[in-house]
């Protein structure tokens, strides 16, 4: 017999009151988990998504770079649009590795979802853009035939929606020739599977947007001063720079706001569980008090006391942290699906990552918020006179 | 015999404040506690027979007067041990039992039996299956204090007492809460200790266990009669 067995079936004395407290101790393990493991489950998405647009500057007409940063990343409509001169302006720039034109159109289409939408459409260039995402796989068909072709290659999710498979024909509203669908993508994880992708020549005729463009993609040469170019590139006239590091620390920035409230919450959650803690323990030390006496009596030193105290503490605590950790890995997939819910813009992937650092860090210190608040209960217990313990039997 | 004395009481006195009144609850008793002797305290309520026995079993200390266990200075002139240093002389010499059996709910006879030696195992111990044996519970190893009479209780909890060998049994009042029945049991089981070179010292209203003793000291008012 050791002092944890000991300890443990203490424990089970008062099965409610332990069941309540552990509880309270795994609710704070799984905030703790599922808020750590979204921080980086987010930042991990959000690197994956920008990453793989394929390069690391947009250009784009003049406007408010955080609507800029948002129609690109949701696929949304361009309202403002740019020469098609501006390319050669911009090859002009020794930083340029490759750039593609792209025009984003929008439509609303009333018989999409509940009260209708934006159907939006993305122009690519089929000669660069392909190029520049090299990591797009088709699961049906290929890329265009033509820039001028009515074809449409469609994401994984947009042919979902649109219940379409390569080779069917589809219709795009105001445009009275239909689309033939040429190709449907595989899943990317990123905004591509929910984009429909069309050819740039035939989304300016469809939609009478001759020589126009709402962005440029520029990937840029290795060695390249990123940060210099970026500045450069506002010489041109009327246009907005987008840098995919100014839009990730932009999103991550707004992102840690929220996150400092929800950790501050977190917070409050372990000191709650911990109050929890040092409420229980020290109402079992007072139960126990003439046999904690007694025990003393038998022997026992302070030091042993206190460790037995303090290791029904430590099993409570563990359990409950265990537990925590193990409910956070259950609801992995119901918290994602609340935070994309209340969340204005979510990177696509897992949102919550909880790997062996995370998990660990939350059990470690929701262990030690535990073991801290089971010192006070294991000092009063262990400070028991056993006389006292005597006189209080007496007084029974 | 010197060698025999296994406490050693010179002139201990205990009082106490209550409000302006000083209250003598043991008035200079003296008294030596030997080897294999059972002795009991008895004595109405309220006389100080369980503040002596405290006393003698390094739970209280004195006001005044000495205290030898086993040859070693406890309390007297201006010896005073600290709280761990009894609680060192408690395990080498005493096994404590009470009216109220104590016995921890959820651990079974055996573990409550061998809940001292979790914290220390004294040389001279007893194997926990003897002692069982011994008094008569052997049967009862698996079973919950819950699932035992007050008398099975009892002998579990002097079990628990005898299982670090201890050279002094203290009883407060041992068979104040048995039946007639139970407490011959619990009389023939202390002698059987003493029988083995246990010194038995027990407070008792019984006059039944008192007689089992080889000594019975009357205390009145804090004082030796």
């Amino acid at each position: 017999m050791t002092v944890y067995s000991i300890a443990y079936k203490n424990l089970l004395r008062k099965k409610t009151r332990t069941a309540l407290t552990a509880g309270g101790i795994m609710l704070s393990a799984w905030v703790l988990a599922t808020l750590l493991g979204f921080n980086k489950g987010y930042q991990q998405g959000l690197n994956r998504d920008i990453d793989n647009m394929g390069f690391q500057v947009l250009l784009t007409a003049k406007g408010c770079p955080y609507e800029a940063a948002t129609l690109m990343l949701k696929g949304g409509t361009g309202l403002r649009y740019m020469d098609e001169s501006i390319l050669k302006d911009v090859y002009k720039y020794p930083e340029v590795d490759k750039i593609t034109p792209m025009l984003m159109h929008g439509v609303f289409d009333p018989d999409k979802g509940e009260s209708g939408a934006i159907a939006a459409y993305l122009g690519v260039d089929p000669a660069t853009f392909p190029a520049m995402k090299p990591y797009l796989e088709f699961k049906q068909g290929a890329w265009f035939t033509d820039d001028e072709a009515y074809e449409a290659v469609l994401g994984y999710e947009a042919a979902e929606l649109e219940t379409r498979e390569a080779g069917d024909l589809m219709l795009v509203i105001g445009v009275d020739k239909p689309v033939k669908v040429v190709g449907v993508l595989k899943r990317s994880g990123t905004q591509d599977d929910g984009t429909i992708f069309m050819p740039l020549g035939a989304v300016r005729e469809m939609f009478g947007r001759k020589g126009k463009l709402t962005g440029l993609g520029i990937k840029v040469k290795k060695e390249a001063d990123i940060p210099a170019f970026e500045n450069k590139l506002y010489d041109l006239p009327d246009v907005q720079v987008v840098s995919m590091a100014q839009v990730k620390a932009t999103i991550m920035n707004l992102v840690n706001s929220a996150r400092v409230i929800v950790m501050g919450i977190a917070g409050i959650a372990l000191i709650i569980a911990m109050a929890g803690v040092i409420n229980t323990v020290l109402m079992s030390v007072m139960e126990r008090y003439a046999e904690i006496g007694i025990l003393k009596s038998m022997g026992a030193m302070p030091f042993d006391v206190f460790r037995l105290i303090w290791t029904e503490t430590a099993i409570l605590c563990g359990l409950g942290g265990a537990a925590g950790i193990g409910l956070a890995f259950v609801t992995a997939g119901l918290s994602e699906a609340a935070v994309r819910y209340f969340l204005p813009y979510a990177p696509n992937g897992a949102l919550i990552a909880l790997d062996p650092a995370i998990t660990g860090f939350a059990f470690v210190l929701i262990t030690a918020g535990g073991l801290l608040s089971g010192l006070y209960p294991a000092w009063r217990a262990a400070r028991v006179r056993p006389l006292e313990a005597i006189r209080i039997e007496g007084e029974q | 015999m010197t060698k025999d004395i296994l406490i050693s009481a010179k002139d201990l006195r205990k009082t106490y404040r209550r409000g302006s009144e000083e209250v003598r609850a043991v008035d200079g008793v003296s008294l030596d506690i030997k080897a294999g002797e059972m002795t009991a305290i008895i004595g109405p309520s309220g006389s100080g027979k369980t503040t002596l026995l405290n006393m003698l079993g390094c739970l209280d200390n004195p006001t005044s007067g000495t205290l030898r266990v086993g040859g070693e200075l406890v309390f007297g002139g201006h010896r005073e041990l600290p709280e761990g240093e009894l609680t060192l002389v408690r395990r080498r010499f005493y096994g404590y039992v009470f009216q109220k059996f104590y016995l921890v709910p959820t651990l079974t006879v055996l573990e409550n039996i061998m809940l001292p030696g979790t914290f220390y195992r004294g040389e001279g111990g007893w194997n926990p299956r003897e002692v069982m044996k011994l008094l008569g519970i052997d049967r009862r190893e698996d079973h919950l204090p819950g699932e035992l009479s007050g008398g099975e209780m009892q002998r579990v909890a002097i079990a628990r007492a005898l299982i670090n060998g201890p050279k002094v049994l203290l009883a407060d009042e041992p068979t104040g809460n048995l039946d007639s029945r139970r407490s011959e049991e619990i009389k023939e089981i202390l002698k059987g200790l003493v029988s083995r070179g246990v010194a038995v010292l027990m407070v008792t209203h019984n006059l039944e266990l008192a007689k089992a003793a080889d000594r019975v000291l009357e205390i009145r008012d804090g004082r030796m009669h």
